[in-house]
């Protein structure tokens, strides 16, 4: 556990260095003018925030600096913290609910390639390691040896899996594994879907019918569908965002690979314009790389 | 989410317009508006303005300040910079000409190296050549097994040694190919990040060990801004010969492309467009060109639609779909043909910007048949003018046609959806570009 959080830390530090440090740089001994705010919007920009949320940003800026008289470029980076903590802190970014009714079903979905797989056998070592009975459902029956892949994880988080054939209907594993996480009186059951781009609307059919089927099978269970987003994505993310909302609903995004250079500026953007909670973020390909997403501490983080 | 780039000049180039002469400034106005484009496109931050300053001059040097209608010039000289930046034409891969010859596939975790190694094996056995796909990715769950089923749905052999170590596995696997006669060496290697010193030396390692013809990266074509990064960094430590884009069958504009290719020198290759392995295409710089403006992506539509059916009909239902005229003795006749194309969406979703507009309306493969059966009980006065279509013939085509009277309202209301969404397409997008960046022109 002490090695995710040094992880998370120097990850952290990585982000806070390459925006803050640099947005710290470029203020000193400068005055808030045109060109300083240009600067800063390249380097948001170049984090992935996008070139609406980085204007709304700036502009914000320039009018609370006029408002308030304040002149110095080092004035700049306390603006930007507070503007990106209220984006980024919601007041209840809770992962469950006390009105929630086991099994909790988590469906998890994303287009392809983005960590799907991976987060569920991350997910399911951390609920298991709470003490929770977890299971997990092998919906994705499309791609090549999805299920086995799913398979390991399960068996490496020491958790049940319920499995089918590939080729095999995604919502009729949904409903028997939903129909025994109700039977085994299971807390959480995870749900691995396959990759699916938002714009093929005979997919996200499909996710439909799995979220419909697991109602059939389990009418009390408290459903949640979380989108996981690839931290290299770029202005795509809002897209992939709000076509899943619209589809099963975005309980909560999970946003993975943020151990490589990727800023996440995406996780402002996505936040600012749909208003979606992050709950976790993916560190790594190993097992305990995932770190609960905190956004007063990732706000904090950035601009200490 | 997309803003249409000819849209949004147009608007520039009115208010010039009204102000009678184009001046630098103008210029600069509307390579505002290019840039922001490009930025929503994820085209690098750099990139983009280096790209902005070289059309600058180009523009205010030459042409656009006597032409007599500046939007078609600057967007004209805008896309045929892009191309030429996407590297002009279509770039083939390394000649499969020693046994073996021997590709390699790297890039960053799920950007789609195992499918592409698949797709790659499959379009070496249309050429009547013999491939083996290696499967060098010892660490992610499944990985081997995922390529070997993709192997196996082919019919193309699968190598891989358990124990051993990646380069072991290429370096035997590249010894194996020469003893069996086989063409090409598809070298599948686990994904790893760019700064991960250890997992990049693997590659060097096998690299070295096995002397690639072809060094493929893989590139997400959703990837944001690091995309420089990145690609800077593989090609770096490993000197990459070419690029491949993955995942382009999404409404992802695409910038990244113009990233990679900028920092790398390196020619794409390849477009994945799909997660089987047929959906492979050459890359065509000048259709990235116009996907990353917004302009769409006709072409491919077209060539699509001459795949699958009649030349005629395809170029018949093309300019009936953008123009007024399309009604549902058509939309009857090519219900057949476009579901040969595969799923509307998918054929809709080329254009950029429509997929989400499509949404209202909704077609499946489903309600096609539906759809049909209630079209053939009209009469063919009322399916070329569906608005006499009143209460009384609605419910003598509801039971011709065993639907209700709701499912015929609801064709007819889908159906008006579409012709004015087609209409729009038709009007709004392509009038106003030069002939040569007219889509259309290049089947008249
Ligand atoms: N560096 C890094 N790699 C990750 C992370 N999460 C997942 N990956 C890797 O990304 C790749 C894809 O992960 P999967 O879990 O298979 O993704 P998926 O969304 O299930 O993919 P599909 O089911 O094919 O759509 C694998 O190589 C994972 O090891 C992360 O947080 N950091
Ligand atoms: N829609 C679409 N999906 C694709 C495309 N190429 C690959 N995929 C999907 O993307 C996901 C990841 O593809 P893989 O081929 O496993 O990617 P990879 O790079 O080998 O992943 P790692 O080995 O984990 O690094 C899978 O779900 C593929 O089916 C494409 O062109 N379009
Ligand atoms: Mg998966
Ligand atoms: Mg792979």
């Amino acid at each position: 556990m002490s090695g995710t959080l040094d992880k998370l830390k120097l990850s952290l530090s990585r982000t806070k260095d390459s925006i803050l440090g640099r947005i710290t740089r470029v203020v000193k001994r400068r005055r808030i003018d045109d060109d300083l705010l240009e600067e800063i919007e390249q380097i948001l920009i170049e984090a992935d925030v996008g070139v609406k949320a980085t204007t709304r940003l700036i502009d914000r800026i320039r009018e609370t600096a006029k408002e308030r008289n304040l002149s110095e470029g080092a004035d700049v980076v306390t603006l930007l913290k507070d503007e990106i903590a209220t984006i980024l802190i919601k007041e209840d970014g809770q992962l469950f609910s006390d009105e929630d009714i086991k099994p909790v079903v988590w469906i998890i979905t994303g287009v392809n390639g983005v960590g799907k797989t991976t987060t569920i056998g991350k997910l399911a070592t951390q609920f298991a390691g709470e003490g929770k009975k977890v299971i997990i459902g092998a919906c994705d029956t499309f791609r090549a040896a999805a299920i086995d892949q799913i398979a390991i994880w399960a068996e490496r988080s020491g958790v049940d899996i319920i499995r089918s054939q590939e080729g095999a209907d995604p919502a009729a594993v949904a409903f028997d594994a939903a129909s025994a996480a109700k039977a085994r009186e299971a807390d959480i059951l995870l749900l691995d879907t396959a990759g699916r781009l938002h714009t093929k609307s005979n997919l996200m059919e499909e996710l439909k019918k799995v979220r419909r089927v697991v109602q059939k099978a389990a009418p009390e269970a408290t459903i949640y569908s979380k989108l996981i987003i690839d931290g290299n994505t770029g202005q795509n993310a809002l897209a992939q965002t709000s076509v899943f909302m619209e589809a099963i609903g975005c309980d909560g995004l999970i946003i993975t690979k943020l151990d490589g250079t990727a800023k996440g500026g995406v996780v402002i953007a996505v936040a600012e314009e749909l208003g979606v909670q992050v709950d976790f973020i993916g560190l790594g390909e190993g097992i305990d790389d995932l770190q609960r997403f905190d956004s007063r501490e990732f706000a904090e983080a950035l601009f200490t | 989410m997309f803003s249409n780039l000819t849209d949004k000049l147009e608007l520039v180039f009115k208010k010039i317009r009204g102000h009678g002469k184009l001046s630098e400034k103008n210029i600069k106005d509307s390579l505002r508006e290019v840039r922001q484009a490009l930025l929503e496109a994820d085209v690098n931050y750099k990139v983009a303005r280096d790209f902005i300053k070289a059309v600058e001059q180009k523009a205010v040097g030459t042409q656009v300040l006597q032409s007599i209608d500046p939007g078609q010039q600057i967007v004209k000289i805008v896309h045929d910079e892009l191309v030429t930046l996407l590297g002009g034409s279509t770039e083939a891969l390394a000649p499969i000409d020693k046994t073996p010859t021997v590709y390699m596939i790297c890039g960053l975790q799920g950007s789609g190296k195992t499918t592409l190694a698949a797709k790659i094996a499959l379009l070496t056995k249309r050429k009547n050549k013999k491939s083996l796909v290696v499967a060098a990715d010892i660490y992610r769950p499944a990985a081997v097994k995922q390529l070997k089923v993709l192997a196996d749905s082919i019919q193309v052999e699968h190598f891989h040694l358990e124990g051993k170590t990646p380069q072991e596995i290429c370096h035997e696997a590249i010894r194996y190919a020469g003893k069996n006669f086989i063409d090409l060496v598809i070298l599948d290697t686990a994904g790893r990040l760019h700064i991960n010193d250890q997992m990049m030396t693997e590659l060097e390692e096998i690299k070295a060990l096995v002397k690639p013809d072809e060094l493929l990266l893989v590139a997400d074509s959703m990837t944001g801004q690091d995309a420089v990064n990145v690609a800077e960094e593989f090609h770096r430590r490993l000197s990459i010969t070419g690029i491949a884009l993955s995942k382009l069958d999404g409404d992802a504009r695409g910038g990244a492309a113009i990233s990679i290719r900028k920092v790398t020198g390196c020619p794409i290759k390849l477009a994945s467009m799909g997660e089987k392995p047929g959906d492979l295409e050459p890359f065509h710089p000048d259709r990235m060109a116009s996907r990353i403006l917004g302009m769409g992506d006709i072409v491919s539509l077209v060539e699509k639609a001459q795949e699958t059916v009649d030349l005629d009909k395809a170029q018949k239902m093309q300019e009936k779909l953008l123009s007024a005229q399309f009604d549902l003795e058509d939309f009857l006749e090519q219900m057949g043909q476009l579901k040969k194309l595969g799923p509307l969406e998918s054929i809709v979703g080329m254009i950029p910007g429509i997929s989400r507009q499509l949404k209202g309306i909704q077609i499946d493969e489903r309600d096609m048949e539906r759809m049909a059966a209630i079209i053939k009980s009209m009469t063919i006065e009322e399916r070329h003018h569906p608005h006499i279509i009143d209460g009384s013939r609605k419910k003598r085509i509801a039971l011709g046609s065993g639907n209700s009277v709701q499912a015929v309202n609801q064709l007819l209301k889908q159906f008006s959806a579409m012709q004015k969404m087609f209409d729009n397409i038709g009007k709004k997008k392509f009038k106003g570009l030069p002939k040569g960046l007219m889509p259309f022109s290049m089947i008249r």
